[in-house]
């Protein structure tokens, strides 16, 4: 019953909103409207907490100052649990964000199933030609667009350059090298080499690129996961650790690799831009310069690393579409995305922000623009973001020696196969 | 088993069986001709119906109403996509299918449900039996005057009192392989690292240890009353006869203590059963699926893949709920058997 009545008072504000004075929601410059936008706006932010998240929640609640009447509600949901959190506060109906900071592979999931507003046409989306290609690509879904294109990245490998010296290895550029600096480093210093998130599909991505597999292939909607690059890709990563090359994880991997990386305990570790502020705070890492990045190792096949990124979107049933909309454009405005990428190194989404001297000068948004412009991209269609669920299962037994490379990848292609219907 | 820790997040179907079927509507309204007996019932127990239909309607409500839905769910393909939804402007209508037994069958021929059974199966039995002995050893040792009984009391049903997430996430630390104080200790001794939690036959240790930490103090503090309440004088005879001191456990002990043990151990056996926080927070059922138990995969359903699958999950729900029950029955015909009286 009551939810009949929120419908229709929705139904009316959009009528509202349709007709009155356009509300362009013009939050770049100072000349809006003042007092026109009001009430709250929940954004649900995912970024790492205790180095990004003190950047972002500054960044929205400067909103207010644009829109007085309008009180941004910062809330940090753990990246891990934000998927299903959003998902069970958006099909309930209660609970839900009006804004959430949506990953690239969810964003055509939960356009899917109807949990997005569609932004076309909306103050939300401010000068959208000067959005990366590459990261607009996830935000469409069936001919609309769902999101606006927060940061983007990939991956690479940070090193320890002081252990590296200790050592006196080269940053390996592929995987059979990173197998023997592995075990230089361990003689030389009695460290290990690798830390590799053994609880996290999307970091055997790059091992799976660099034999030249790929999960699926959307265009001969065929599934090759479990290809022979696949098992291979698999046997990789399983010789690295069982080689003692690498170190890993079946649970609380995050916390583990950032510990023993900032700690000195390991040498290398493979992650992307949203780490470096949390590894700048570590004991190695007072002098900014101890923290080498390279590309990640090559494959016998390839060099490949994962393109991702987040959007921020609008839920569907938020109560404030107008502040939500204008919001999202605040937050992914070039001066937004400039102050990010200076404070957090992460990169902006917008081709303008790039020739900015603050973002221009940054190392980090250097090294990596070309990482992500070579980045594979993933298909973005609904079932993406189920892709990880099977994966990191087999993923996790293969590295724990409970299943082989080739049953792993087996049955990791017999559950795509069941998601994705009529698939090769 | 253990503390039951506030309300089982498992989904749909989940609980013990209840008591008395729920009906829908409460009361007597809206009854066209009932039979003779039923008006006559009415009539004369009117007040006491009256009485007990808030209580008939709340479980309903609460109880009946979701199983139903959870059996009704297990008969279709629902899942994410198909449920119905209202979010804001869009509305859209559900479109899942009557599938019949389907998801029955799918569960009970496939490798996935009988090794996840297996797994509980192994996981309920090793924890009732080991908490159960040791919460038996330690209701013993306390069963005598010694001193600071009281304290050694108090100590032990510590792991009751604090809340179940809390220490499971404390186990979770000491578990750590890198940073763990458990590796640091035996490192100490000049012991190789040990993966509590990475390595799949460790891991099955690791949670059934902390199931067991968590369940001692209950088992304790039920068979001290159990002992407690035998009266020292068969203990006295016993002695006079020259019985010693095992025979008078055997003897003496043990029968004395059955009315307690059997409730204690049924009581724990369903709650080890469905002891979702233990595996939830230790391992979320890893690694892989090595320490999966049929609630934490029924919640992995419904809750964590993509799309969401309701059906399967309720399917295991039910499942679960007719084992259980199932176990309850056949439990309750031994005691009886025995001449337990129940």
């Amino acid at each position: 019953m009551r939810r009949g009545i929120t419908a229709t008072a929705l139904a009316a504000i959009l009528a509202l909103a349709a007709t009155a004075c356009g509300s362009d929601g013009d939050s770049g410059s100072a000349g809006g409207k003042g007092g026109e936008l009001s009430g709250t706006v929940t954004w649900w932010d995912t970024s790492t907490v205790g180095s990004e998240d003190k950047v972002f929640k500054k960044l929205a609640e400067g909103f207010t100052a644009q829109h007085p009447k309008v009180k941004v509600n910062y809330v940090n949901v753990p990246f891990g649990d934000a998927q299903n959190k959003f998902k069970n506060a958006a099909q309930s109906g209660s609970g839900a964000p009006d804004v959430i900071r949506s990953e690239v592979a969810w964003t055509p999931e939960f356009a899917d199933l109807g949990y997005l507003a569609p932004l076309d046409g909306t103050p939300a989306l401010k000068d959208e030609k000067d959005f990366l290609p590459q990261a607009a690509a996830s935000t469409k879904y069936a001919g609309k667009t769902y999101a606006a294109p927060q940061v983007i990245d990939s991956m690479g490998i940070f090193y320890n350059k002081k252990i590296f010296k200790e050592a006196g290895v080269e940053v390996p550029g592929t995987v059979a090298e990173l197998k023997s600096v592995s075990k230089k480093i361990k003689e030389k210093t009695g460290k290990t080499g690798l830390y590799l998130r053994g609880d996290d599909a999307y970091w055997f991505l790059s091992f799976l690129y660099g034999e030249g597999g790929n999960l699926v292939d959307a265009a001969s909607k065929t599934v090759t996961v479990d290809d022979p690059a696949g098992a291979k890709a698999m046997a990789v990563v399983k010789d690295l650790v069982d080689s003692g090359a690498a170190k890993t994880d079946a649970t609380d991997g995050w916390e583990n690799m950032q510990a023993s990386f900032k700690d000195g305990d390991v040498a290398m570790i493979i992650n992307g831009p949203w780490a470096v502020a949390d590894t700048y705070g570590g004991a190695q890492f007072k002098d900014k310069a101890n923290l080498g990045i390279a590309p990640v190792p090559a494959g016998s096949v390839a060099q490949g690393a994962p393109q991702g990124g987040h959007n921020l979107a609008v839920y569907a049933g938020s109560k404030n579409l107008d502040a939500s909309y204008a919001f999202t454009a605040y937050m992914t405005s070039a001066e937004s995305q400039a102050k990010v990428a200076e404070e957090l190194s992460l990169l902006p989404t917008r081709t303008s922000v790039y020739e900015r001297p603050e973002v221009a000068k940054n190392e980090i948004v250097g090294f990596f623009k070309p990482v992500v412009d070579k980045a594979i991209e993933r298909p973005w269609i609904p079932e993406t973001g189920s892709l990880f669920a099977p994966l990191v299962t087999e993923y996790t037994k293969v590295l724990t020696g409970q299943t082989t490379p080739e049953k792993g990848v087996t049955s990791t292609g017999d559950a795509y196969r069941k998601l994705l219907k009529g698939w090769k | 088993m253990a503390v039951h820790t506030g309300p089982s997040v498992a989904p749909a179907a989940d609980g013990t069986p209840v008591r008395g079927r729920s009906r829908g509507a409460g009361g007597p309204a809206g009854k066209t001709r009932p039979p003779g007996g039923l008006r006559r019932a009415l009539s004369v127990h009117w007040y006491a119906w009256t009485m007990v239909a808030p209580v008939v309607v709340v479980i309903g409500v609460i109880i009946g109403y979701p199983l139903l839905r959870g059996v009704y769910l297990s008969l279709t393909d629902a899942n994410e996509r198909n449920v119905e939804r209202n979010i804001g402007v869009n509305h859209l209508p559900a479109t899942y299918e009557f599938v019949g037994l389907d998801n029955y069958t799918d569960a009970l021929t496939g490798s996935q449900f009988l090794g996840t059974l297996g797994w509980t199966l192994v996981w309920t039995v090793s924890c009732v039996s080991v908490t159960f002995a040791l919460g038996l050893g330690l209701a013993t040792l306390l069963n005598r005057r010694i001193a600071g009984r009281s304290l050694y009391r108090m100590l032990l049903i510590l792991p009751w009192a604090v809340p179940g997430f809390v220490s499971v996430f404390a186990w979770r630390f000491l578990y750590n392989e890198d940073r763990g104080l458990l590796n640091k200790l035996l490192a100490g001794g000049g012991i190789d690292a040990v993966p509590w939690l990475n390595d799949p036959t460790w891991a099955k240790f690791s949670v059934i240890a902390v199931n067991v930490w968590l369940g001692v103090p209950f088992m304790m503090v039920a068979l001290l009353g159990g002992l407690q309440s035998i009266s020292g004088e068969m203990y006295e005879a016993a002695e006079m006869d020259g019985a010693n001191a095992r025979q008078r456990f055997r003897h003496i002990t043990m029968p004395g203590l059955r009315p307690v043990s059997t409730t204690v151990i049924l009581l724990s056996t369903i709650w080890t059963f469905n002891m979702f926080p233990v595996i939830f927070l230790l391992t979320r059922g890893g690694p892989g699926e090595a320490t999966q138990i049929l609630v934490t995969q029924a919640y992995k359903f419904s809750f964590e893949i993509s799309p969401r699958d309701y059906a399967q999950s309720s399917t295991w729900g039910v499942l679960i709920l007719v084992l259980l029950m199932l176990f309850a029955a056949v439990y309750r015909r031994v005691l009886r058997k025995q001449g337990d009286t129940w």
